[in-house]
Protein backbone atom coordinates (compact mmCIF):
# COMPACT_ATOMS: atom_id res chain seq x y z
CA UNK A 1 0.00 0.00 0.00
CA UNK A 2 1.08 3.64 -0.51
CA UNK A 3 -0.05 5.63 2.18
CA UNK A 4 0.40 9.36 2.16
CA UNK A 5 -0.40 11.86 4.18
CA UNK A 6 -0.99 15.01 3.20
CA UNK A 7 1.71 17.65 4.16
CA UNK A 8 0.31 21.94 3.77
CA UNK A 9 2.93 22.85 6.33
CA UNK A 10 0.46 22.77 9.23
CA UNK A 11 -1.26 19.40 11.38
CA UNK A 12 0.62 17.06 13.47
CA UNK A 13 1.68 14.45 10.77
CA UNK A 14 4.89 12.90 13.27
CA UNK A 15 1.97 11.37 15.71
CA UNK A 16 -0.18 9.97 12.96
CA UNK A 17 3.21 8.47 11.07
CA UNK A 18 3.88 7.21 14.63
CA UNK A 19 0.55 5.88 15.17
CA UNK A 20 0.51 3.70 11.55
CA UNK A 21 4.30 2.15 12.55
CA UNK A 22 3.05 0.72 15.63
CA UNK A 23 0.38 -0.90 13.30
CA UNK A 24 3.52 -2.08 11.36
CA UNK A 25 1.97 0.37 8.06
CA UNK A 26 4.48 2.68 6.65
CA UNK A 27 3.50 6.00 5.44
CA UNK A 28 4.87 8.49 3.57
CA UNK A 29 4.55 12.56 3.16
CA UNK A 30 2.92 14.32 0.10
CA UNK A 31 3.12 18.10 -0.82
CA UNK A 32 2.87 17.96 -3.99
CA UNK A 33 0.37 17.53 -6.63
CA UNK A 34 2.13 14.79 -8.08
CA UNK A 35 2.89 12.93 -4.81
CA UNK A 36 -0.67 13.43 -4.10
CA UNK A 37 -1.80 11.43 -7.46
CA UNK A 38 0.81 8.94 -6.74
CA UNK A 39 -0.82 8.06 -3.53
CA UNK A 40 -3.46 5.01 -2.97
CA UNK A 41 -4.69 5.70 0.58
CA UNK A 42 -4.59 9.59 1.96
CA UNK A 43 -4.74 11.15 5.05
CA UNK A 44 -5.80 14.53 5.57
CA UNK A 45 -4.22 15.32 9.28
CA UNK A 46 -5.45 18.39 10.96
CA UNK A 47 -4.32 20.84 14.16
CA UNK A 48 -5.11 24.60 13.61
CA UNK A 49 -7.30 26.71 11.81
CA UNK A 50 -9.81 26.08 8.84
CA UNK A 51 -8.81 29.27 6.74
CA UNK A 52 -4.94 28.56 7.28
CA UNK A 53 -4.96 25.02 6.26
CA UNK A 54 -7.56 25.60 3.09
CA UNK A 55 -5.04 28.43 2.07
CA UNK A 56 -2.39 26.22 2.44
CA UNK A 57 -3.71 23.20 0.21
CA UNK A 58 -4.11 26.38 -2.15
CA UNK A 59 -0.67 27.51 -2.37
CA UNK A 60 0.84 24.07 -2.77
CA UNK A 61 -1.87 23.48 -5.66
CA UNK A 62 -3.52 20.36 -3.43
CA UNK A 63 -7.63 21.28 -3.69
CA UNK A 64 -8.14 19.75 -7.11
CA UNK A 65 -5.79 16.78 -6.93
CA UNK A 66 -6.97 15.83 -3.34
CA UNK A 67 -10.86 16.07 -4.95
CA UNK A 68 -9.73 14.20 -8.33
CA UNK A 69 -8.30 11.14 -5.89
CA UNK A 70 -11.40 11.41 -3.82
CA UNK A 71 -13.87 11.08 -7.23
CA UNK A 72 -11.20 7.98 -8.25
CA UNK A 73 -12.09 6.12 -5.22
CA UNK A 74 -8.69 6.24 -3.32
CA UNK A 75 -9.63 5.90 0.42
CA UNK A 76 -9.21 9.41 2.39
CA UNK A 77 -9.29 9.57 6.64
CA UNK A 78 -9.66 13.29 7.42
CA UNK A 79 -8.50 14.03 11.15
CA UNK A 80 -9.96 16.77 13.79
CA UNK A 81 -9.30 19.85 10.88
CA UNK A 82 -9.49 17.25 8.37
CA UNK A 83 -12.75 16.73 8.98
CA UNK A 84 -14.04 19.72 9.19
CA UNK A 85 -12.17 20.70 5.85
CA UNK A 86 -14.16 18.67 3.81
CA UNK A 87 -17.33 20.41 4.88
CA UNK A 88 -17.98 23.47 2.48
CA UNK A 89 -17.78 26.11 4.63
CA UNK A 90 -16.49 27.34 8.24
CA UNK A 91 -17.79 29.76 11.07
CA UNK A 92 -14.23 29.84 11.77
CA UNK A 93 -12.98 31.95 8.36
CA UNK A 94 -16.31 32.42 6.36
CA UNK A 95 -14.56 33.65 3.55
CA UNK A 96 -12.75 30.68 2.76
CA UNK A 97 -14.56 27.34 0.46
CA UNK A 98 -13.82 23.82 1.85
CA UNK A 99 -13.36 20.72 0.71
CA UNK A 100 -16.85 20.57 -0.15
CA UNK A 101 -17.11 17.19 0.16
CA UNK A 102 -20.42 17.22 2.20
CA UNK A 103 -22.26 20.26 1.54
CA UNK A 104 -22.79 21.45 4.93
CA UNK A 105 -21.33 24.10 7.04
CA UNK A 106 -18.52 23.75 10.01
CA UNK A 107 -20.66 25.81 13.39
CA UNK A 108 -18.55 27.66 16.43
CA UNK A 109 -19.67 25.65 19.38
CA UNK A 110 -22.19 27.13 21.68
CA UNK A 111 -20.49 28.37 24.89
CA UNK A 112 -22.63 25.78 26.78
CA UNK A 113 -20.00 23.92 28.14
CA UNK A 114 -16.30 24.84 28.76
CA UNK A 115 -15.06 25.20 25.20
CA UNK A 116 -12.56 23.77 23.86
CA UNK A 117 -14.22 20.55 24.01
CA UNK A 118 -10.59 18.96 25.26
CA UNK A 119 -10.17 15.85 26.54
CA UNK A 120 -11.93 12.32 26.18
CA UNK A 121 -15.62 11.66 25.56
CA UNK A 122 -17.49 8.68 24.08
CA UNK A 123 -19.60 8.46 20.64
CA UNK A 124 -23.56 8.20 20.01
CA UNK A 125 -23.38 5.64 17.08
CA UNK A 126 -26.32 6.54 14.09
CA UNK A 127 -25.71 3.92 11.76
CA UNK A 128 -23.08 0.86 11.29
CA UNK A 129 -19.70 2.28 10.81
CA UNK A 130 -16.27 0.54 9.38
CA UNK A 131 -14.56 2.71 11.70
CA UNK A 132 -15.57 1.51 14.85
CA UNK A 133 -15.94 -2.27 13.93
CA UNK A 134 -14.47 -4.43 16.63
CA UNK A 135 -14.41 -0.66 18.99
CA UNK A 136 -16.42 -1.40 22.75
CA UNK A 137 -19.88 1.27 22.56
CA UNK A 138 -18.39 2.82 25.90
CA UNK A 139 -14.84 3.70 24.18
CA UNK A 140 -13.41 7.24 24.82
CA UNK A 141 -11.74 9.26 21.60
CA UNK A 142 -9.74 11.96 22.46
CA UNK A 143 -11.48 15.49 21.47
CA UNK A 144 -9.48 18.98 21.32
CA UNK A 145 -11.67 21.54 18.88
CA UNK A 146 -13.63 24.61 19.23
CA UNK A 147 -15.63 23.81 15.86
CA UNK A 148 -17.64 21.46 14.56
CA UNK A 149 -19.98 20.04 11.80
CA UNK A 150 -23.51 19.71 13.53
CA UNK A 151 -24.79 18.23 10.50
CA UNK A 152 -23.61 15.68 7.70
CA UNK A 153 -26.74 14.26 6.02
CA UNK A 154 -26.68 10.35 5.66
CA UNK A 155 -22.62 10.52 6.05
CA UNK A 156 -22.95 11.06 9.78
CA UNK A 157 -22.34 7.69 11.36
CA UNK A 158 -21.86 8.69 15.09
CA UNK A 159 -22.11 12.08 16.83
CA UNK A 160 -20.76 13.81 20.41
CA UNK A 161 -22.64 15.89 22.70
CA UNK A 162 -20.39 18.43 24.24
CA UNK A 163 -22.30 22.15 24.32
CA UNK A 164 -24.10 20.57 21.26
CA UNK A 165 -24.54 17.33 19.35
CA UNK A 166 -21.94 17.31 16.76
CA UNK A 167 -20.55 15.17 14.02
CA UNK A 168 -17.75 12.38 15.42
CA UNK A 169 -17.22 10.44 12.30
CA UNK A 170 -18.45 10.79 8.90
CA UNK A 171 -18.40 7.79 6.49
CA UNK A 172 -19.84 7.79 2.90
CA UNK A 173 -18.13 5.62 -0.25
CA UNK A 174 -14.58 5.99 0.31
CA UNK A 175 -14.60 8.74 2.55
CA UNK A 176 -13.69 8.74 6.31
CA UNK A 177 -13.22 11.49 8.79
CA UNK A 178 -13.19 12.02 12.88
CA UNK A 179 -13.71 14.55 14.72
CA UNK A 180 -11.34 12.66 17.51
CA UNK A 181 -7.48 12.17 17.12
CA UNK A 182 -7.81 8.52 16.91
CA UNK A 183 -3.93 8.84 16.85
CA UNK A 184 -4.20 10.62 20.46
CA UNK A 185 -6.77 7.76 21.08
CA UNK A 186 -4.60 4.96 22.95
CA UNK A 187 -6.22 1.41 21.86
CA UNK A 188 -9.09 2.39 20.96
CA UNK A 189 -7.83 5.16 18.09
CA UNK A 190 -5.68 2.09 16.80
CA UNK A 191 -8.11 0.55 15.91
CA UNK A 192 -9.93 2.91 14.03
CA UNK A 193 -6.84 4.10 11.83
CA UNK A 194 -6.19 -0.22 11.74
CA UNK A 195 -9.85 -0.45 10.35
CA UNK A 196 -9.62 2.49 7.93
CA UNK A 197 -6.23 0.63 6.47
CA UNK A 198 -7.74 -2.37 6.07
CA UNK A 199 -11.04 -0.98 4.03
CA UNK A 200 -8.30 0.89 2.21
CA UNK A 201 -6.17 -2.48 1.37
CA UNK A 202 -9.10 -3.95 0.10
CA UNK A 203 -10.51 -1.17 -1.89
CA UNK A 204 -7.11 -1.11 -3.21
CA UNK A 205 -8.11 -4.55 -4.62
CA UNK A 206 -11.38 -4.19 -5.97
CA UNK A 207 -10.17 -1.32 -8.12
CA UNK A 208 -6.97 -2.96 -9.20
CA UNK A 209 -9.17 -6.31 -10.16
CA UNK A 210 -11.31 -4.18 -11.84
CA UNK A 211 -8.51 -2.69 -14.38
CA UNK A 212 -7.69 -6.06 -15.43
CA UNK B 1 -21.92 10.28 28.59
CA UNK B 2 -20.20 12.75 29.28
CA UNK B 3 -16.56 14.52 28.95
CA UNK B 4 -13.86 12.34 30.88
CA UNK B 5 -12.12 13.97 34.24
CA UNK B 6 -8.45 13.32 32.70
CA UNK B 7 -5.56 12.31 35.04
CA UNK B 8 -2.68 13.40 33.93
CA UNK B 9 1.18 12.52 35.09
CA UNK B 10 3.68 15.36 35.00
CA UNK B 11 7.21 15.10 34.06
CA UNK B 12 8.90 18.04 35.45
CA UNK B 13 12.24 17.85 34.36
CA UNK B 14 15.86 19.22 34.08
CA UNK B 15 16.76 18.58 30.40
CA UNK B 16 16.86 15.20 30.23
CA UNK B 17 15.81 13.50 33.68
CA UNK B 18 12.56 13.49 35.81
CA UNK B 19 13.21 15.19 38.79
CA UNK B 20 10.70 16.26 41.79
CA UNK B 21 11.25 19.03 44.52
CA UNK B 22 8.80 20.01 47.82
CA UNK B 23 7.24 23.89 46.75
CA UNK B 24 9.81 24.14 44.04
CA UNK B 25 12.71 23.77 46.15
CA UNK B 26 14.99 20.56 46.63
CA UNK B 27 15.33 18.67 43.34
CA UNK B 28 15.81 15.13 43.25
CA UNK B 29 16.28 12.72 40.84
CA UNK B 30 13.26 10.72 39.47
CA UNK B 31 14.04 8.37 36.73
CA UNK B 32 13.59 8.31 32.81
CA UNK B 33 11.34 10.45 31.04
CA UNK B 34 10.54 7.82 28.27
CA UNK B 35 10.59 5.12 30.22
CA UNK B 36 8.20 6.88 32.54
CA UNK B 37 6.16 8.21 29.61
CA UNK B 38 5.92 4.11 28.58
CA UNK B 39 4.44 3.40 31.64
CA UNK B 40 2.23 5.83 31.78
CA UNK B 41 0.83 5.64 28.53
CA UNK B 42 -0.15 1.71 29.07
CA UNK B 43 -1.43 2.84 32.86
CA UNK B 44 -4.20 4.66 31.12
CA UNK B 45 -3.14 8.09 31.72
CA UNK B 46 -4.85 10.68 29.85
CA UNK B 47 -2.23 12.67 28.77
CA UNK B 48 1.15 13.79 29.55
CA UNK B 49 2.78 17.30 30.86
CA UNK B 50 6.74 17.72 30.49
CA UNK B 51 8.04 20.32 31.76
CA UNK B 52 11.68 21.82 31.67
CA UNK B 53 11.75 23.73 34.87
CA UNK B 54 15.42 24.73 34.20
CA UNK B 55 14.00 26.48 31.03
CA UNK B 56 17.25 27.89 30.53
CA UNK B 57 18.29 28.95 26.54
CA UNK B 58 21.78 25.79 27.25
CA UNK B 59 19.22 23.67 28.13
CA UNK B 60 16.76 24.15 24.92
CA UNK B 61 18.29 21.31 22.37
CA UNK B 62 18.30 18.58 25.35
CA UNK B 63 14.61 19.38 26.29
CA UNK B 64 13.75 18.78 22.91
CA UNK B 65 15.46 15.68 22.37
CA UNK B 66 13.71 14.65 25.47
CA UNK B 67 10.14 15.83 24.34
CA UNK B 68 11.08 13.70 21.05
CA UNK B 69 12.02 10.39 23.27
CA UNK B 70 8.69 11.29 25.50
CA UNK B 71 6.35 11.38 22.38
CA UNK B 72 7.37 8.19 20.61
CA UNK B 73 6.20 6.39 23.56
CA UNK B 74 2.91 7.96 23.30
CA UNK B 75 -0.49 7.51 21.98
CA UNK B 76 -1.87 9.75 24.42
CA UNK B 77 -1.68 13.56 24.46
CA UNK B 78 1.57 15.42 25.32
CA UNK B 79 1.59 18.73 27.10
CA UNK B 80 5.44 20.49 27.06
CA UNK B 81 6.52 23.70 28.17
CA UNK B 82 9.26 25.86 30.30
CA UNK B 83 10.44 28.95 29.51
CA UNK B 84 8.75 29.44 26.12
CA UNK B 85 8.83 33.41 25.21
CA UNK B 86 8.13 33.11 21.06
CA UNK B 87 6.46 31.58 18.20
CA UNK B 88 9.62 29.81 17.02
CA UNK B 89 10.33 28.70 20.62
CA UNK B 90 6.72 27.52 20.51
CA UNK B 91 6.57 25.83 17.07
CA UNK B 92 10.29 23.73 17.86
CA UNK B 93 8.10 22.22 21.02
CA UNK B 94 4.60 21.43 19.07
CA UNK B 95 7.19 20.31 15.90
CA UNK B 96 9.26 17.89 18.51
CA UNK B 97 5.48 16.01 19.51
CA UNK B 98 4.17 18.14 21.88
CA UNK B 99 0.41 18.85 20.96
CA UNK B 100 -0.21 21.58 22.89
CA UNK B 101 2.37 24.44 25.01
CA UNK B 102 2.53 25.68 28.60
CA UNK B 103 3.37 29.39 28.41
CA UNK B 104 3.63 31.25 31.75
CA UNK B 105 6.63 33.60 32.63
CA UNK B 106 6.86 35.34 29.02
CA UNK B 107 3.16 35.44 29.33
CA UNK B 108 2.40 37.25 32.32
CA UNK B 109 5.48 39.91 30.72
CA UNK B 110 3.49 40.28 27.21
CA UNK B 111 0.27 38.65 27.60
CA UNK B 112 0.22 39.25 23.79
CA UNK B 113 2.49 36.26 23.34
CA UNK B 114 -1.01 34.32 24.53
CA UNK B 115 -2.79 36.31 21.46
CA UNK B 116 0.47 35.47 18.93
CA UNK B 117 0.84 31.53 19.94
CA UNK B 118 -3.15 31.09 19.30
CA UNK B 119 -3.14 32.81 16.25
CA UNK B 120 -0.43 30.25 15.41
CA UNK B 121 -1.00 27.15 16.72
CA UNK B 122 -5.27 27.34 17.21
CA UNK B 123 -6.13 28.00 21.08
CA UNK B 124 -6.44 24.07 21.93
CA UNK B 125 -2.38 24.26 21.86
CA UNK B 126 -2.25 26.96 24.34
CA UNK B 127 -2.50 26.58 28.02
CA UNK B 128 -1.77 28.93 30.14
CA UNK B 129 0.53 27.71 33.16
CA UNK B 130 -0.05 29.61 36.61
CA UNK B 131 2.02 29.13 39.61
CA UNK B 132 -0.07 30.47 42.52
CA UNK B 133 0.58 31.37 46.13
CA UNK B 134 -1.55 32.82 48.76
CA UNK B 135 -1.11 36.13 49.98
CA UNK B 136 -2.67 38.12 53.16
CA UNK B 137 -5.18 40.57 51.61
CA UNK B 138 -6.41 43.64 53.61
CA UNK B 139 -10.15 43.02 52.21
CA UNK B 140 -10.48 39.64 50.79
CA UNK B 141 -10.56 36.19 52.67
CA UNK B 142 -8.90 34.48 49.51
CA UNK B 143 -5.93 36.06 47.60
CA UNK B 144 -3.17 33.90 45.30
CA UNK B 145 -1.02 35.97 43.73
CA UNK B 146 0.62 34.45 40.70
CA UNK B 147 4.64 33.89 40.67
CA UNK B 148 7.10 33.23 37.51
CA UNK B 149 10.27 31.87 37.28
CA UNK B 150 9.78 28.86 38.33
CA UNK B 151 8.05 30.01 41.76
CA UNK B 152 10.93 32.40 42.41
CA UNK B 153 9.81 35.84 41.77
CA UNK B 154 6.33 37.18 42.75
CA UNK B 155 4.60 39.18 40.47
CA UNK B 156 2.18 41.04 42.75
CA UNK B 157 -1.02 40.15 40.11
CA UNK B 158 -4.11 38.61 41.19
CA UNK B 159 -3.81 34.48 40.20
CA UNK B 160 -7.18 34.82 39.32
CA UNK B 161 -7.50 38.06 37.51
CA UNK B 162 -4.89 37.07 35.03
CA UNK B 163 -6.27 33.49 34.42
CA UNK B 164 -9.50 35.41 32.75
CA UNK B 165 -7.04 37.82 31.26
CA UNK B 166 -4.94 34.99 30.04
CA UNK B 167 -8.25 33.43 28.26
CA UNK B 168 -9.00 36.44 27.36
CA UNK B 169 -5.83 37.12 25.28
CA UNK B 170 -6.57 33.32 23.45
CA UNK B 171 -4.93 30.36 26.09
CA UNK B 172 -7.44 27.38 25.62
CA UNK B 173 -6.60 25.74 28.68
CA UNK B 174 -4.88 26.80 32.45
CA UNK B 175 -2.66 24.49 34.54
CA UNK B 176 -2.99 25.76 37.72
CA UNK B 177 -0.56 24.78 40.38
CA UNK B 178 -0.62 25.88 44.10
CA UNK B 179 2.84 26.63 45.14
CA UNK B 180 2.04 26.36 48.62
CA UNK B 181 0.55 22.65 48.26
CA UNK B 182 3.28 21.59 45.21
CA UNK B 183 4.96 18.50 46.36
CA UNK B 184 3.62 17.97 49.98
CA UNK B 185 0.89 15.62 49.15
CA UNK B 186 -1.63 17.53 51.29
CA UNK B 187 -4.42 17.71 49.30
CA UNK B 188 -5.53 20.09 46.04
CA UNK B 189 -5.81 23.38 47.29
CA UNK B 190 -10.26 23.21 46.11
CA UNK B 191 -10.57 27.16 47.17
CA UNK B 192 -7.47 28.26 44.69
CA UNK B 193 -8.88 25.80 42.05
CA UNK B 194 -12.78 26.75 42.13
CA UNK B 195 -12.13 30.50 42.16
CA UNK B 196 -9.77 29.76 38.85
CA UNK B 197 -12.45 27.44 37.25
CA UNK B 198 -15.56 30.27 37.62
CA UNK B 199 -13.36 32.78 36.38
CA UNK B 200 -12.72 31.22 32.73
CA UNK B 201 -14.96 29.14 30.17
CA UNK B 202 -12.04 26.85 29.03
CA UNK B 203 -10.72 23.36 31.12
CA UNK B 204 -8.79 23.96 34.21
CA UNK B 205 -6.30 21.34 34.84
CA UNK B 206 -5.48 21.37 38.80
CA UNK B 207 -2.06 20.82 40.18
CA UNK B 208 0.01 20.67 43.70
CA UNK B 209 -1.55 18.14 46.41
CA UNK B 210 -2.23 15.55 44.95
CA UNK B 211 -2.34 12.19 47.22
CA UNK B 212 -5.03 9.38 48.08
CA UNK B 213 -7.86 8.91 45.81
CA UNK B 214 -10.05 11.29 48.00
CA UNK B 215 -7.85 14.63 46.82
CA UNK B 216 -8.87 13.96 43.23
CA UNK B 217 -12.46 13.28 44.29
CA UNK B 218 -12.62 16.74 45.98
CA UNK B 219 -10.40 18.57 43.13
CA UNK B 220 -13.20 16.98 41.17
CA UNK B 221 -16.17 17.65 43.10
CA UNK B 222 -15.72 20.71 45.21
CA UNK B 223 -12.63 22.53 42.78
CA UNK B 224 -14.98 21.92 39.92
CA UNK B 225 -11.62 20.65 38.25
CA UNK B 226 -11.60 19.06 34.62
CA UNK B 227 -8.31 17.43 34.86
CA UNK B 228 -5.77 16.69 37.85
CA UNK B 229 -1.80 16.90 37.99
CA UNK B 230 0.26 14.81 39.74
CA UNK B 231 3.70 14.00 39.79
CA UNK B 232 5.46 12.05 42.93
CA UNK B 233 2.49 10.15 43.64
CA UNK B 234 2.43 8.35 40.32
CA UNK B 235 6.55 8.21 39.90
CA UNK B 236 7.06 6.39 42.85
CA UNK B 237 4.61 4.20 42.67
CA UNK B 238 2.05 5.41 45.78
CA UNK B 239 -0.84 5.93 43.41
CA UNK B 240 -1.93 3.39 40.33
CA UNK B 241 -3.52 5.48 37.72
CA UNK B 242 -5.99 2.22 37.12
CA UNK B 243 -6.85 2.09 40.55
CA UNK B 244 -7.29 5.89 40.95
CA UNK B 245 -9.66 5.75 37.98
CA UNK B 246 -11.39 2.85 39.54
CA UNK B 247 -12.17 4.58 42.55
CA UNK B 248 -13.30 7.83 40.97
CA UNK B 249 -15.76 5.72 38.88
CA UNK B 250 -16.95 3.88 41.89
CA UNK B 251 -17.81 7.52 43.70
CA UNK B 252 -19.63 8.25 40.23
CA UNK B 253 -17.37 10.90 38.38
CA UNK B 254 -16.85 10.60 34.36
CA UNK B 255 -13.77 8.76 34.14
CA UNK B 256 -11.90 6.83 30.78
CA UNK B 257 -11.00 3.63 32.01
CA UNK B 258 -9.00 1.21 30.19
CA UNK B 259 -8.69 -2.51 30.35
Amino acid sequence: MNIALIEYGAGNLPSVERALARLGVESRRASTPDALADADTLILPGVGHFGALMRSLGERSLVNPLRDAVSRGVPLLGICLGLQAMFATSDEAPGDAGLNLFPQNVSALPPTDRLPHMGWNQLRRLRSSKLLEGVPENAYFYFAHSYAALDAGDAGVAMCDHSASFIAIVERNNVFATQFHPEKSGPVGARVLSNFVHHAAGAKTQRSGGER
Amino acid sequence: MSLAHRIIPCLDTDGERVVKGVNFVNLRDAGDPAALAARYNTEGADELVVLDIAASRDHRPTFLATIRRVAAELAIPLTAGGGVATIDEGRAILRAGADKLTVNTAAIRKPELLTELAAEFGSQAVVLAIDAKRVPHPSKKDHWEAFVRGGSVATGIDAVAWARQGVDCGAGEILITSMDKDGTRSGFDCALTAAISRAVTVPVIASGGADAPETFLEVFREGKADAALAASIFHDSIQGLGALKRYLAEQGVSVRQTG
